[in-house]
């Protein structure tokens, strides 16, 4: 069974040098949530069809997301000895002719190819590492994403997979590791921004026999896809990471937390789990050491407020998922009674990387207090939606004009919505903000989870304020007052001022209910529920006195939609 | 369509006891029913409640909180319709409303007679390429209001 590691490694390196050669090309395809979206699973059905119609042999793999979500179905093709060559937008209809001039005529055909990866070339294609959406990336987390099979832990492997693991459980002691992740300046993902390796400390002190790491992948933020985006292309670096996360903070199980319905990346998750146990990277006496962890996924329903560290615990226990009082705090006493630590699944996906090539690395890449890189997920009105993995420091401004090619369809840019609906609104003139857990708080935005959402000019800043606070109230759970009736009274408002139909004094009254919220609630989602308001009042309150003083939406969002988000939720 | 369970005790009961991973809970059994049965019916309560050893209040509890479960038994087709934000800048409100008049609804909720049910989900994690809609499980992305409403009617065909 737990085979020697450097066997098992040789071993996948052979298998994935092999994957495009002799007369066997390989075949990518994109089927992350977004490939699904877009039509994916009929994409690979066509090209099983032609392939065998025509009685071809091709390795097809089942890949996730590369990030360019824009170009989905996005299909590759890599002759063996050659370069990757993309299709984007690829339609079942659009196979045979793909099929014939790359595979049957060898002369891929330029009107259909979007660009190409690799050293190899195949054309005068243009290189997609130096395509816009690319170029400025430093993928840590998202290294194997679109590029190795989720569901095979061996192409994990070959890339590098569970070296961090063998490095840290053969040669390092559980202090070197937490010194290791303490050196990159790690924060975490899941929104506060809490540096990773205190939080781990806090648990590495305890002397508890039972104890817990929790991953938290309910990433309810509408706008937000990364941490099923990571579990969808690449479980595995999470499950190393955990793994790693054990070993440093002497726990010896962990929990996957994934929201209910996801079907695809729950079942990647799984399979990942089941392997990593298969080939001894989970179970006792890891690489026959005395350290051992147990891995297991749990899953929730439909609740955004499970999200919260200590809700989350409630669910995995079964319950309602209503947060705790705090203290005691998770690291005393969290999950079945017993000291656990919470991190979000981007926060866990950089860890191997961070021990196989050491925090000093990880540490030179950002700026100031934010080391490494945004997780970010692009999306709204913009040209190149996706999900790209930048170094800290870059502008919003870069952000938006360049990596995701500007407003889409001839339009201005209106507004960012970042951070979750939690979070907050910049306008355009905030563009030169840079990347930066601080400077983004400073400015009423905060980085949060990574959703980036932009609208353009014809959106209205009080109909998306309405509708962020819509969602706010249906996922208030309910267990304190201030978050329960706040959010309903903020709702009935933003309702009031949609309708044209405002009250004298309902600014004020929206402030004084945000305040009461921010002090008497018992978890961040009534903490924080007030401030996709407050930064809305901050750079439109413009738009918010048109429609409050002259009865007038100036982008006519108001006056055309017959629904509200209100009126069709029973 | 509305009546009671027509199952048996057995199918539930082995739902629950099927569950493959190690921490069984009520929340985890609920959700095993509602994969084997499309619905948690009064019988499921009971079940969980003497499997978990706690009571049918706390499991109802439970059940009520979590806005996935469903006491009624299943429409023939399940439409998800996405209002998180980013459909929502995208145009989800024109979508819903096309999809609620191709079923011939006011609101969300089944339609009468059991064909489908219409449920808005607040992201449905395909965001990049919104609007989205899930029709029986299955994502469509960039969907207009016309594609969805046809999408809806289709369901009603035969
Ligand atoms: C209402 C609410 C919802 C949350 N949802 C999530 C979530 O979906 N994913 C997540 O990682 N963190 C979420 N958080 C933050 C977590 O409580 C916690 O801070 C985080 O998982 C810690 O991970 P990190 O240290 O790696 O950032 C949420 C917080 C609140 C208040
Ligand atoms: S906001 Fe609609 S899929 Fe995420």
């Amino acid at each position: 069974m737990p085979d020697d590691f450097q066997q098992i490694k040789a071993q996948a390196e052979e298998k994935w040098a092999s994957l495009a050669s002799g007369d066997t090309p390989h075949i990518r395809v994109g089927t992350a949530l977004c490939g699904k979206a877009a039509g994916g699973l009929a994409v690979i059905e066509s090209i099983r069809r032609e392939l065998q119609s025509r009685d071809i042999h091709a390795t097809i793999s089942e890949v996730g997301c590369m990030g360019l979500c824009f170009a989905e179905p996005l299909v590759d093709i890599t002759m063996p000895g050659g370069s990757r060559v993309f299709y984007a937008g690829v339609t079942s209809d659009a196979v045979p002719e793909i099929i014939a001039s790359h595979l049957v005529e060898k002369k891929p055909d330029p009107d259909l190819v979007l660009g190409l990866l690799g050293e190899n070339g195949t054309g005068d294609f243009q290189d997609l590492a130096q395509h816009p959406m690319m170029k400025d990336q430093v993928r840590i987390a998202l290294r194997n994403a679109g590029t190795i099979d989720p569901y095979d832990i061996h192409q994990y492997v070959a890339n590098g997979g569970y070296s961090a693991l063998y490095k840290a459980v053969t040669g390092m002691t559980p202090e070197e590791v937490l010194e290791e992740v303490n050196k990159s300046g790690l924060r975490g993902r899941g929104g506060a921004a809490f540096p990773t390796a205190t939080k781990w400390s806090f648990l590495a002190r305890s002397t508890e026999p039972v104890k817990y790491i929790l991953c938290n992948c309910e990433e309810g933020d509408p706008g937000a896809f990364n941490d099923k985006g990571i579990l969808d292309s690449d479980p595995h670096t999470l499950v190393e990471g955990m793994i790693l996360a054990g070993y440093a903070t002497g726990a010896r199980f962990g929990y996957i937390f994934i929201r209910h319905g996801h079907e695809g990346p729950i079942e990647r998750t799984q399979t990942a789990v089941k392997q990593a146990r298969e080939l001894g990277f989970l179970g006792d006496n890891i690489f026959e050491s005395d350290f051992g962890f147990h891995l297991e996924v749990a899953l929730t329903g439909d609740s955004y407020v499970s999200g919260e560290e200590t809700a989350l615990m409630e669910a995995i226990e079964g319950g309602r998922a209503m947060p705790r009082y705090r203290p005691p705090f998770p690291a005393q006493v969290g999950l079945f009674g017993k000291p656990s630590n919470i991190n979000n699944v981007k926060t866990l996906s950089y860890v191997p990387e961070i021990i196989r090539r050491g925090g000093d690395w990880f540490a030179g890449i950002g700026q100031d207090r934010s080391k490494g890189t945004a997780i970010l997920c692009l999306s709204g009105d913009l040209v190149h939606p996706g999900m790209v993995e930048l170094p800290f420091g870059l502008t919003l401004g870069d952000v938006v004009y360049k990596v995701a090619g500007g407003v889409s369809g001839d339009r201005k840019l209106k507004l960012l919505q970042t951070g979750g609906p939690l979070g907050g609104v910049l306008g355009s003139a905030q563009m030169d903000i840079p990347l930066d857990f601080e400077a983004m708080a400073g400015v009423g935005a905060i980085l949060g989870s990574g959703g980036i959402i932009a609208a353009a000019d014809d959106s209205c800043a009080v109909d998306l304020t309405r509708s962020l606070i819509a969602f706010c109230q249906y996922e208030s759970c309910g267990k304190c007052f201030p978050c329960r009736l706040g959010m309903t009274h903020l709702l009935e408002v933003l309702e009031r001022i949609c309708e044209l139909r405002s009250l004298p004094g309902d600014l004020e009254l929206m402030r004084k209910v945000g305040q009461d919220m921010q002090a008497g609630s018992l978890c961040g989602h009534g903490q924080l529920g007030f401030n996709p308001v407050a930064s809305a009042l901050r750079y439109f309150g413009d738009e918010f006195e048109e429609h409050m003083v002259n009865r007038r939406c100036p982008t006519g969002v108001c006056a055309s939609e017959r629904y509200s988000p209100v009126a069709v939720r029973r | 369509m509305k009546e009671g369970f027509r199952g048996t005790r057995e199918e539930l009961k082995e739902a629950i006891a099927a569950q493959p991973q190690g921490t069984v809970t009520v929340l985890s059994s609920l959700l095993a029913v509602q994969d084997a049965v499309g619905y948690l019916p009064g019988e499921a309560i009971e079940e969980v409640a003497s499997y978990t050893q706690t009571t049918v209040n706390d499991v109802w509890g439970v059940a009520s909180f979590y806005t996935n479960f469903r006491v009624d038994p299943p429409c023939s087709h399940n439409v998800e319709v996405c209002w998180g934000a980013t459909c929502h800048v995208l145009g989800a409100m024109k979508v819903v409303r096309a999809v609620l008049e191709a079923a011939g609804l006011e609101s969300e909720g089944d339609v009468p007679g059991g064909n489908a049910s219409v449920r808005l989900n607040t992201c449905l994690g395909a965001c990049s390429q919104g609007p989205v809609i899930s029709i029986d499980h299955g994502l469509y992305g960039k969907v207009s209001p016309g594609e969805a409403g046809r999408l809806v009617s289709k369901l009603f065909d035969a």
